[in-house]
C-alpha cells in the first residue's frame, strides 16, 4: 500500500517502524512519530467528520491543540476516549479511532440536510425554536437535541487506567520548549534556579522545528536539540513533554496534565495513563506561542481548508502533503514560508496575497523561486462537498470592498494565513489585564497580577532575534531574583528573514447574489450571518454573542476564532476591537480528563479507611461491616443463616438477659491537660464541672453558640489536672476543633491542652445484667461491686498485665463498663473478655443492636442530635445549668427555643404492635387529610424493642411535652405507608434508670 | 489553592487548613448581660465583604493552630497573617 501524500526523506518520523491503525473500520498504516492526523492525510483520508450544527463534512484545519474539527472517538486496550484531537493523538499499534456527530456513517450522514435547512438553524435557535409547547421540551426537544448535538460518547465501563496526581514546587515554571520558552529555561537554570519546562507535543522545540532560521551557526533545529540535552542533564531542571500547562490558579499554582501512555497501545506496568502536576511556582514564564488565525471567505470549513501553518508543519516534521495542487491565501508573509516549502519538494502553489504590493526577502525569495503570486487577489469561496475541488478567486480593490470578475482555479488544497493571535490564555487567567496591541490585532498580556511574565510570539514578538534576546534577559532576571546568582549566558546570533507588515484584511466580502456560509467558529458551526443575526437582535455585550452563538465555546475555547469574532462585532458595531473586549479564559485550556481530575481518589482510595484493633477478630467471627464516617464497624455478627434483624435482636437479647460486648474503639477521644480543664469543661458543657471528683465521670452535653446540640459524651477526671474526653464517632474532629478554637482564640489565658487519643486507645463496652462477673473476673484485684465501683465511677487495672482504665458507663441502659487498652493491646484485651465472658454467655454486638438498645432506652443519638434540635428537644433540659454560663446559653433564651409547645424527643409505637415505622416518616393527625398535609413531627430513629417484643421509634415531635397517649398516624410516602401510632415516653425500657445504677 | 504563611509552620498550601470565619467578631463575655440584638449579631450577622476582610484559619492537617489572615475576598490576594493574639 503506498501513501500517495508522503514525501521521502523528509520530516522527524522513524521510517523504519511501520504502524498500522483503523480509521471508521478501514485499515491504513503510518509511521513512529506520525500523529493520527498525519498518518490519515499521507493517505489521502481528509473527511473526519461532521460538523455540530449543520453536520457539515469537515476535515483537518490545524496540526495540533488549534484543531477545531478533527475530533475522533479513540478506542485503546478495550476502553474508549471521547474528544480525542486526531492532531494530538500519537498513532500506536493497533489504534482505532472512529468519526463523532455522524450517522449512519461519516460518508453519508442524515444529520446533513441540516445543511440544506440552515434558515431553521440561526443564531439562538434552540432558545427560539423549542419554545413551545412546553409540555415538549422534556419528551421531545430535549432528547432529540441530546441525539443530535454533542461530540464523543464517555465510557460508561469502570476505567482500569491507573491516574496520578504529584505535586511540585519549583523557582521558574516555563510553559512551552520553542525558542523564547528555551531560552529563558536555559539562561535561569544556568543561573541556578529550579525550572520546570513542560512542552505539550511529544517534540521540543516549538516553530523551530519547521522555521528556516540559523542561531549560532547552527539550524534552529538542532539549536534546540542542543539545549534541550543540556538542560536534561541539569540537577536542578525538569524537562516534560507530553505535559499541557491548563490552567492558572491563585497564588501562582498551576496545573499540569501528563499524557504518560497515551501514546502507547497500553500503559506500561506501573506507569499512569495521565499524570496531572500541581506545581507551585515562584515565577512563571509563559512562552505559549502563537496561533494561526484563518481569513474568512465561502465555505472556509470545506475539508481541504487548512491553516498555512500546519501545512508546513505536516510538511517539514511528518514528510505529508495536505495536497498536491495547493492555494496559498495570505494577508501576511507566513503563507510564503508555506509556499516555499512546498515549491522546495516540487510542488507548485499558487499564492494569493490580500496585500497590493508587499516587500520583503521572504517574498523576494519566493518570487526566485518562481512561485506563482498573486497580488492583491482573495479567495471568495472554496468548492467541493467532501473535499476541496476548486476556488472561486478575484481581485479585491484597494479599499477591500469590491471584488473583480470571479475566476475558477483547480486545487485541492487551500492553505490560509490570517496572521497570528498570541495565546495569552494562561496569562489571562491569572488575573493579567489584557491589552490590544494594534500593530498585531491581537491582545497580549498586559499589567500582571500574579508573578507571570509572558515573552516571544505569546506576547506579541514575532521576530526570533528579539524573542530571543527578549527571552534570555528575562529568564536570566526573573532566576536572579530567587537565586542571587548573577551567571550570564550569551545571547547567540540568529539569522532569519524580515518580514513585513501584515494587512488588516480579515473576511471576505460576499459577491452580489451569492450566499455562502462563511465560518467564524469551525467547532460550532458558527459563520458572519449568526454573529449579525445576534447583534441584530439586540445583543452587545461580546459575553452574551457568545453564549447565544456558541462562538468560541466546547473544547476549542475560541483558539482559532476569537479574535475573528471581535473584529466582526466590532465592525458592524463601529469599534474598535479594545471597547468590544474579549470573552473571559477560563481554565482548562484543553480538555482534561476525569481521570486525571480524580487521581488515585476512586473507590477505597476516595476516603480512609478506619479500622479499630480488634478488625481481624470480627472478620473471623463473621462480622457485618458499616460505615460509621471514615470507620468500619461491626454491624452485627451473622450466625449460620441469620438476617440482619434475627441477628441484631439475639444481640440485644443476650444483652438485656446475660451479658454482651461491643467494640467502641471509634468513639472520639480527647485527652484534656492543664490546671485551668474544670473551668473550661464548665464552659464548653451546659452542666456543671468545677466539683467532678478524681476518679469520676460525668455525661456532658455542648452547645454551638446559636443553642444547637452539637455533641454530647462522658468526661472523666483521670487525676488532679488530667481529663479524658469522649466525643461521638461522627463529631470526634468538629469537637476537638471546637475545642482548640475556644482555647486559642476566645479564652487563650485558659492554661488547658487539649489533644487526640482516638487512635491511641481500644475500648470495649462490657453491658448487661452479668456484666459485673465479668469485670471481676478480668480485674480480681478490684473492687467492683456497686460500692467499690459505683455508676459513673472510674477505676485503673491491670488486665492480665495491660494497663486498662475501666469506666463505669452505659449507652445501652445496662449496668455495663467500658474498657480501653493501649491500640495495641486491643485485639488482647477482647480475646480475653470473650474467653472469659463465655461462662456468663457473653456475646459480642455490633451496632445495630447498639441502636435497639439505645432507642428503646430513650437515649439520644446523632439522629436526634441532627444540628436542628437544642437540648429541650431531646429531654437534655434537666443538664443545662440556670446558675453559671456556657458556649450558647445566651441562645437557649430566644423566643422560638422557649414557646410553650416547643418540639421534644417523643416514643412512637405502632397500634398493632407490629408494622416497624420507616425512619422518617412525618407524624400526622389525619392521614387522610389533603396535601401538604401539616406534619406534627418526624420519626428519627427505629427498631424493634427487645424488651416488649415489638416495634418501638423515637420521634421529635411538636409540643411533644402534651402528647403522650395521643393517637397519631405515621406516614411514609417514600415506602407508601399509614401506620396508626400511639405517641408514648421516649423512655420505653427501665424510665427510671435503675439498671444502670443496680 | 491559595498558599497561606501559617505563622507556625510557614507557607502551605490551603488543602493543609479549614476557613473559620470573620476573626473581627469578639465573643460576648460570659456572665455579662446583653441585648438580644447584641448577641444575635455575634451568632449570626456577618458582613460579606469585597475586599480587605480579617478572617480565622485552622491549620487542621498540620500544626492545629487557628491564626488570623488579611485577605482579599475578591482577588485572594494574602497581606499578612497573625497569631490570634496578634492585631493589625
Amino acid at each position: 500500500m503506498s501513501q500517495d501524500f508522503r514525501l521521502n526523506n523528509v520530516g522527524l518520523i522513524n521510517r523504519d517502524k511501520k504502524i498500522s491503525f483503523k480509521f471508521n473500520g478501514k485499515s491504513y498504516f503510518g509511521y513512529k512519530g506520525d500523529t493520527l492526523a498525519s498518518a490519515l492525510i499521507a493517505n489521502g483520508v481528509h473527511l473526519i467528520g461532521r460538523s455540530f450544527k449543520y453536520h457539515r463534512p469537515r476535515g483537518f484545519f490545524g496540526a495540533g491543540v488549534d484543531e477545531p474539527y478533527a475530533i475522533v472517538q479513540l478506542y485503546r486496550n478495550n476502553e474508549t476516549d471521547p474528544n480525542v484531537r486526531a492532531t494530538e493523538q500519537e498513532l500506536f499499534e493497533g489504534l482505532e479511532a472512529k468519526s463523532v456527530n455522524c450517522w449512519p456513517n461519516v460518508n453519508f450522514d442524515i444529520g446533513a440536510i441540516n445543511n440544506f435547512l440552515n434558515k431553521f438553524f440561526p443564531a439562538g435557535f434552540y432558545y427560539k425554536t423549542f419554545m413551545w409547547p412546553k409540555s415538549f421540551w422534556y419528551k421531545v426537544y430535549e432528547p432529540f437535541i441530546r441525539k443530535a448535538a454533542g461530540f464523543g460518547v464517555a465510557s460508561i465501563k469502570h476505567d482500569k487506567e491507573r491516574y496520578e496526581h504529584k505535586y511540585e514546587y519549583c523557582d521558574l515554571l516555563i510553559t512551552g520548549s520553542g525558542p523564547s520558552g528555551l531560552a529563558s529555561a536555559y539562561a535561569a537554570a544556568k543561573n541556578g534556579a529550579r525550572v520546570i519546562l513542560a512542552e505539550d507535543k511529544p517534540r521540543f522545540g516549538g516553530s523551530l522545528l519547521t522555521s528556516e532560521v540559523n542561531i549560532g551557526n547552527q539550524n534552529g533545529k538542532e539549536w534546540a536539540e542542543k539545549i534541550i540535552t543540556e538542560l536534561k542533564e541539569m540537577p536542578n531542571v525538569i524537562v516534560k513533554n507530553r505535559s499541557q500547562v491548563f490552567g492558572y490558579y491563585d497564588h501562582n499554582m498551576l496545573v499540569m496534565s501528563e499524557r504518560v501512555n497515551d501514546h502507547l497501545p497500553k500503559s506500561k506496568k506501573y506507569s499512569p495513563k495521565q499524570r496531572l502536576w500541581y506545581i507551585r511556582a515562584k515565577e512563571v514564564v509563559i512562552s505559549s506561542g502563537s496561533i494561526e488565525r484563518p481569513l474568512v471567505f465561502g465555505n472556509n470549513d470545506t475539508p481541504g481548508v487548512v491553516l498555512s501553518s500546519a501545512a508546513k508543519e505536516y510538511l517539514k516534521v511528518y514528510g505529508v502533503l495536505v495536497g498536491r495542487n495547493p492555494l496559498i491565501f495570505t494577508n501576511n508573509d507566513s503563507g510564503y514560508e508555506t509556499a516555499i516549502e512546498f515549491k522546495k519538494h516540487g510542488i507548485w502553489p499558487i499564492v494569493l496575497d490580500t496585500r497590493s504590493n508587499p516587500d520583503s526577502e521572504i517574498i523576494d525569495e519566493a518570487k526566485r523561486m518562481g512561485i506563482n503570486i498573486k497580488f492583491s487577489y482573495v479567495i471568495i469561496a472554496a468548492k467541493g462537498y467532501k473535499k476541496v475541488k476548486s476556488a472561486e478567486i478575484a481581485k479585491i480593490s484597494q479599499d477591500k470592498k469590491d471584488l473583480g470578475k470571479i475566476e475558477n482555479v483547480n486545487c485541492d488544497c487551500i492553505c490560509v494565513s490570517g496572521f497570528w493571535t498570541p495565546t495569552i490564555h494562561l496569562a489571562s487567567q491569572s488575573g493579567n489585564k489584557t491589552k490590544f496591541n494594534k500593530e498585531i490585532d491581537a491582545f497580549v498580556p498586559g499589567q500582571s497580577k500574579q508573578e507571570e511574565t509572558t515573552v516571544g510570539s505569546a506576547n506579541g514578538v514575532f521576530t526570533l532575534e528579539e524573542t530571543l534576546k527578549t527571552s534570555f534577559e528575562i529568564g536570566h532576571q526573573l532566576s536572579k531574583k530567587i537565586t542571587k546568582n548573577d551567571n550570564k549566558v550569551s545571547v547567540p546570533t540568529v539569522v532569519e528573514k524580515k518580514s513585513t507588515v501584515h494587512d488588516k484584511f480579515w473576511c471576505v466580502p460576499l459577491p452580489e447574489g451569492k450566499k455562502y456560509k462563511r465560518f467564524l467558529d469551525f467547532q460550532n458551526d458558527v459563520a458572519v450571518t449568526d454573529v449579525e443575526l445576534a447583534l441584530r437582535e439586540g445583543y452587545r455585550s461580546i459575553e452574551h454573542v457568545k453564549r447565544y452563538t456558541t462562538l468560541g465555546m466546547a473544547t476549542d475555547q475560541g483558539k482559532t476564532s476569537n479574535l475573528n469574532g471581535l473584529q466582526l462585532v466590532s465592525n458592524i458595531e463601529n469599534k474598535i476591537v479594545p471597547e468590544v473586549g474579549h470573552t473571559t479564559f477560563r481554565p482548562p485550556y484543553t480538555p482534561v480528563t476525569i481521570g486525571a481530575i480524580v487521581g488515585r481518589e476512586i473507590g477505597k482510595h476516595s476516603k480512609p479507611t478506619r479500622k479499630s484493633s480488634m478488625h481481624l477478630w470480627h472478620e473471623k467471627n463473621n462480622a457485618v461491616f458499616v460505615d460509621a464516617g471514615v470507620w468500619l464497624r461491626p454491624r452485627y455478627y451473622k450466625q449460620g443463616n441469620e438476617t440482619l434483624f434475627e441477628a441484631s435482636k439475639r444481640e440485644a437479647t443476650n444483652v438485656r438477659k446475660n451479658v454482651g460486648v461491643c467494640d467502641v474503639t471509634t468513639l472520639g477521644k480527647i485527652d484534656i491537660k492543664g490546671p485551668d480543664v474544670a473551668e473550661f469543661l464548665n464552659r464548653i458543657y451546659t452542666n456543671a464541672w468545677l466539683k467532678l471528683p478524681v476518679g469520676k465521670a460525668r455525661y456532658g452535653v455542648m452547645l454551638r453558640e446559636d443553642g444547637i446540640v452539637m455533641d454530647d459524651g462522658t468526661t472523666t477526671r483521670i487525676s488532679e489536672n488530667h481529663y479524658h474526653m469522649t466525643t461521638t464517632t461522627a463529631q470526634a474532629a468538629n469537637v476537638l476543633s471546637h475545642l482548640e478554637y475556644y482555647l486559642q482564640v476566645v479564652w487563650p489565658k485558659l492554661n488547658v491542652n487539649v489533644v487526640s487519643t482516638t487512635e491511641q486507645w481500644a475500648g470495649a463496652a462490657i453491658a448487661g445484667p452479668k456484666s459485673r462477673d465479668v469485670l471481676q473476673k478480668l480485674f480480681p484485684d478490684i473492687n467492683v461491686s456497686n460500692e467499690g465501683l459505683p455508676f459513673m465511677g472510674y477505676v485503673e487495672g491491670n488486665l492480665f498485665g495491660v494497663y486498662a482504665r475501666i469506666f463505669r458507663i452505659s449507652f445501652s441502659g445496662e449496668l455495663a463498663y467500658e474498657v480501653n487498652v493501649e491500640s495495641n493491646n486491643g485485639n488482647f484485651m477482647w480475646e480475653k473478655i470473650m474467653e472469659i465472658g463465655k461462662e456468663f454467655e457473653i456475646q459480642p454486638y455490633g451496632t445495630e443492636a447498639l441502636s435497639t438498645l439505645r432507642i428503646e432506652m430513650g437515649h439520644v443519638a446523632g439522629s436526634e442530635l441532627d444540628g436542628r434540635t437544642i437540648p429541650y428537644d431531646n429531654s437534655l433540659e434537666g443538664l443545662v445549668s440556670k446558675k453559671k454560663d456556657f458556649i450558647g446559653k445566651r441562645s437557649l433564651s430566644r423566643l422560638a427555643f422557649v414557646a410553650e409547645d416547643r418540639q421534644k424527643v417523643v416514643g412512637v409505637v405502632p397500634l398493632d404492635k407490629k408494622t416497624s415505622i420507616p425512619e422518617g416518616s412525618h407524624l400526622v393527625k389525619d392521614a387522610k387529610a389533603k396535601l401538604p398535609n401539616p406534619k406534627l413531627g418526624h420519626v428519627s430513629a427505629s427498631c424493634w424493642s427487645v424488651e416488649y417484643n415489638n416495634p418501638f421509634s423515637l420521634a421529635i415531635l411538636h409540643d411533644g411535652k402534651n402528647m403522650i397517649g395521643q393517637k397519631l398516624y405515621a406516614l411514609s410516602p417514600l415506602k407508601n405507608q399509614s401506620i396508626p401510632v400511639e405517641i408514648v415516653s421516649s423512655h420505653y425500657v427501665d424510665p427510671k434508670g435503675e439498671r444502670v445504677r443496680s | 489553592m491559595l498558599h497561606i504563611k501559617c505563622p507556625y509552620c510557614g507557607m502551605r498550601s490551603q488543602n493543609e487548613f479549614a476557613y473559620g470565619g470573620d476573626a473581627s467578631v469578639t465573643r460576648p463575655e460570659l456572665n455579662k448581660e446583653i441585648l438580644d440584638s447584641e448577641w444575635d449579631s455575634f451568632v449570626y450577622l456577618r458582613k460579606s465583604l469585597k475586599g480587605k476582610h480579617l478572617e480565622l484559619w485552622h491549620h487542621i492537617s498540620g500544626c492545629r493552630q487557628w491564626f488570623k489572615v488579611q485577605r482579599d475576598t475578591s482577588t485572594h490576594e494574602i497581606f499578612k497573617t497573625l497569631k490570634p493574639g496578634e492585631s493589625i
